[in-house]
């Protein structure tokens, strides 16, 4: 097959590259330049998309003998990742950038311009599995690292997404790789892991907001509606948020209080205890189409790497899962953020949570 | 003259390598010369004997190369390359002019001019006070004299210095230089000329063309990379950027590169002594290019001169747009296909920005973006051209429906 691998300069994608062109495809290189204002170089572990990264992404293609381009999505970038980012947090919710990025830009953008480009698949490396069905169809399991699995930000790829993408990686463990990129020679074997928003590279996400959508200020209240402090601008919120909220006076009974909604209509942050943060009941959009499964029960996560509590599925007419209902209440989950259903190792949808209720 | 690649390509039979304009294979006569100096030793600069040896090639060299570009010896100032001669030129100049007259501090320049100067020229207006005023161009790349004319007029005692290119690196169109010298010299304002795409394909006589200062590159004409000159008329004196051992009329400190300039000089040689067949060889192969390419692709824009003759556009530059595509699409599927071409100017950074020069001919963004550079030299062949004939249209037809899938998700 003829294959872009997408490099972004770690040793994940890396080492999925080798083993694409190990396994005798006809592997491109392609960085990603995601930020138009690129940074020169990568500050600690933290950011992505630096001169650095890109050259490090240059130097394991010459490694490998593969061809090497840098593809210019930072248009896209911005305005289907970063601006969405910033419309979601104006609008009280909690998105998660990196999946709004493998939906619209690497299993879109880029596995669209490779598709008209005569290409077959793209190859990433990210730590999740794809199985073959006896039907043909495509299944995405977890990675066997559990430390490392991504099959979370991947539940939005669709059968067709899935029948075109490699991830070679699935199989292995992270040290595994590691080990294996120094011995391939592989420059970046020892390179830092990159976490948080890589468009947000000291990641102060309250302070990048603030860059960007101006000072906002308002009210701080408890579920009385008694006003029991100020902010900035309640974008810079997450529900479940204890620390940052600047609460002078304790609340009476002395107990910590929590963010437990944004309201950006009147701008407004409400904070109580922790037991109001408990919700059973999320709704979805868009509905997750589970009309095949025979189980009743799933295991739901919502955030990257969080744990899973199991759900009871809330079928509509039309047999598609509009809600799930979770067995024991859990505490801070916000609007926005994804939920992705799973069938043991297997995922079975992915959608964003539109509310969260007890 | 043997039209025939030299055999030491024959390790790439299948490339068909067109950006000669980026860089061109090395002139067998440089690599000798090269290979003569790396043997031996000495500082041209030391007294001994090996000194006097090193000095004397040296010294030869310059005379040889200021021999072919109408110079006088002492006017040639070894740099190491276009980039650092042109930034010596306008920021010397500017720097030597303001510190004499602090009232000048405006540079007039083009809107097309390679970044290597336009970047010196950035950086002067941010930290050195400078006033830059770029003159535009017409549709085909050439600079408009009449708004030179009148920016200079408005107020001559202003002007530090004038930079204009000799020919655009990315179109080819050959700029005025005639006149615009002549507007120089009525005011008395020092003129530099980018002659780094120009010096090796046209018949460039520093003395003829009346410029002050002229930027020269020995790896666009045959020679190595890293080494080039700054031509200097002799009563111009540029504030140094580096400061040392006085080298270069003190106007360039630094240990001098005796192979590099050895291979400069062979190459400037090798250069002037075959120039008017090799430009005969190679401008038709370019028209041959240009016409083919049109029956293949009959939608596809000619950008620069339509005139084809070397007084209005370098012999080996063919450039176009292809309406829908992307260049870099392009790019990306013609390398495939052993097909070398350019964009435009290489971007180290990697991501590419629409050229400045399509935008100021008044080009669109998107065509800007849809553009290739073919540029030929001296190993090209028939084949080269016959390589990317056969690659063009399902390159093109391909480029096309990457395309179509951004916009539709636009």
């Amino acid at each position: 097959m003829k294959v872009v691998a997408a490099l972004s300069g770690g040793v994940d994608s890396a080492v999925a590259a080798a083993r694409a062109v190990d396994a005798g495809h006809e592997v491109v290189g392609v960085h990603l330049a995601l930020s138009a204002s690129q940074q020169t170089h990568r500050n600690g572990s933290r950011g992505c998309c630096t001169l650095e990264d890109s050259r490090d992404a240059r130097r394991i293609a010459d490694v490998l003998g593969i061809p090497f381009y840098i593809w210019d999505l930072s248009e896209e970038f911005r305005r289907d990742v970063v601006d969405d980012f910033i419309a979601e947090y104006q609008a009280g919710r909690t998105p998660n950038p990196c999946i709004r990025c493998n939906e619209s830009i690497k299993f879109s953008a880029v596995l669209n311009r490779a598709r008209a480009l005569c290409f077959d698949a793209i190859c990433t490396g990210h730590y999740a599995r794809i199985e073959s069905n006896a039907d043909g169809q495509r299944a995405l399991l977890r990675g066997v690292d559990p430390k490392k699995d991504q099959s979370y930000v991947l539940g939005v790829l669709s059968q067709q997404d899935l029948s075109q993408s490699m991830f070679p990686l699935g199989d292995s463990t992270k040290d595994h790789v590691r080990q294996e990129a120094a011995a391939r020679g592989l420059l970046v074997a020892d390179k830092s892991d990159s976490y948080d928003v890589c468009f947000i590279p000291d990641g102060d996400t309250g302070a990048f907001l603030r860059s960007q959508l101006g000072d906002q200020p308002g009210d701080i209240v408890d579920q009385s509606g008694e006003v029991v402090g100020s902010h900035q601008g309640a974008f810079a919120f997450t529900v479940g948020q204890r620390r940052g909220l600047s609460l002078g006076d304790p609340a009476d009974d002395g107990r910590a209080r929590f963010v437990l909604s944004i309201e950006p209509v009147n701008n407004t942050v409400v904070v109580g205890p922790r037991e109001s943060l408990a919700v059973q009941t999320l709704e979805l959009e868009p509905t997750i189409n589970v009309s095949d499964e025979e189980v009743s029960i799933f295991d739901v996560q919502w955030r990257a790497h969080g744990s899973t509590t199991p759900a009871h599925p809330v079928l509509s007419d039309s047999n598609v899962v509009e809600a799930v209902v979770l067995v024991e209440p859990a505490y801070g989950i916000a609007a926005g953020q994804e939920l992705v259903m799973y069938h043991e190792e297997r995922v079975v949808g992915s959608a964003r949570i539109r509310s969260a209720t007890s | 003259m043997d039209m025939k690649p030299s055999s030491k390509h024959s390790s790439l039979p299948l490339q068909a390598y067109l950006d000669h304009a980026a860089t061109t294979p090395m002139r067998p006569e440089a690599i000798a010369a090269m290979s003569e100096q790396f043997g031996s030793v000495g500082n041209a600069s030391s007294l001994h004997g090996a000194g006097r040896r090193a000095r004397r090639v040296v010294e030869e060299s310059r005379e040889l190369i200021a021999s072919h570009v109408g110079a006088a010896p002492s006017e040639i100032v070894f740099t190491a390359g276009g980039t650092e001669s042109d930034n010596l030129a306008v920021k010397g100049l500017f720097w030597a002019r303001s510190a004499s007259d602090p009232q000048q501090k405006k540079i007039l320049t083009s809107s097309i001019e390679h970044h290597a100067l336009l970047d010196p020229l950035v950086w002067l207006a941010q930290e050195a006070g400078a006033v830059v005023v770029q003159a535009g161009v017409d549709a085909q790349a050439r600079v408009d004299l009449e708004q030179v004319t009148e920016f200079i007029a408005l107020d001559p005692q202003a002007f530090a210095v004038i930079s204009i290119m000799l020919a655009n690196n990315e179109v080819g169109t050959v700029q005025p230089l005639a006149e615009l010298v002549e507007l120089a010299n009525k005011y008395g304002i020092p003129i530099h000329t980018d002659a780094v795409q120009a010096v090796g394909q046209l018949d460039v006589d520093f003395a003829e063309l009346g410029v002050d200062a002229m930027s020269i590159s020995a790896h666009k004409l045959g020679g190595p990379a890293g080494v080039g000159a700054l031509v200097l008329g002799r009563n111009i004196e540029p504030t140094p950027l580096l400061h040392g051992g006085g080298q270069e009329r003190n106007v360039r400190s630094g240990t001098l590169d005796v192979p590099a300039i050895a291979g400069f000089a062979a190459a400037v040689d090798a250069a002037a002594m075959d120039r008017v067949e090799r430009n005969a060889h190679v401008a038709s192969l370019r028209d041959n290019l240009v016409k083919r390419i049109l029956d293949v692709v009959p939608d596809a824009i000619v950008n620069g001169d339509q005139q084809f003759s070397e007084q209005y556009r370098l012999p080996n530059n063919a450039h176009f747009s292809f309406p829908g595509c992307e260049g870099d699409a392009l790019l990306m599927l013609l390398d495939a296909k052993g097909v070398e071409c350019s964009t435009g100017s290489a971007c180290s950074a990697g991501i590419a920005q629409p050229s400045h020069v399509l935008l100021a001919m008044g080009a669109t963004s998107s065509t800007a973006r849809s553009s290739l550079r073919f540029s030929l030299g001296w190993t090209s062949t028939q084949a080269d051209v016959d390589a990317v004939i056969s690659a063009i249209g399902p390159a093109v037809e391909r480029a096309r429906m990457a395309s179509a899938t951004l916009v539709d998700q636009a």
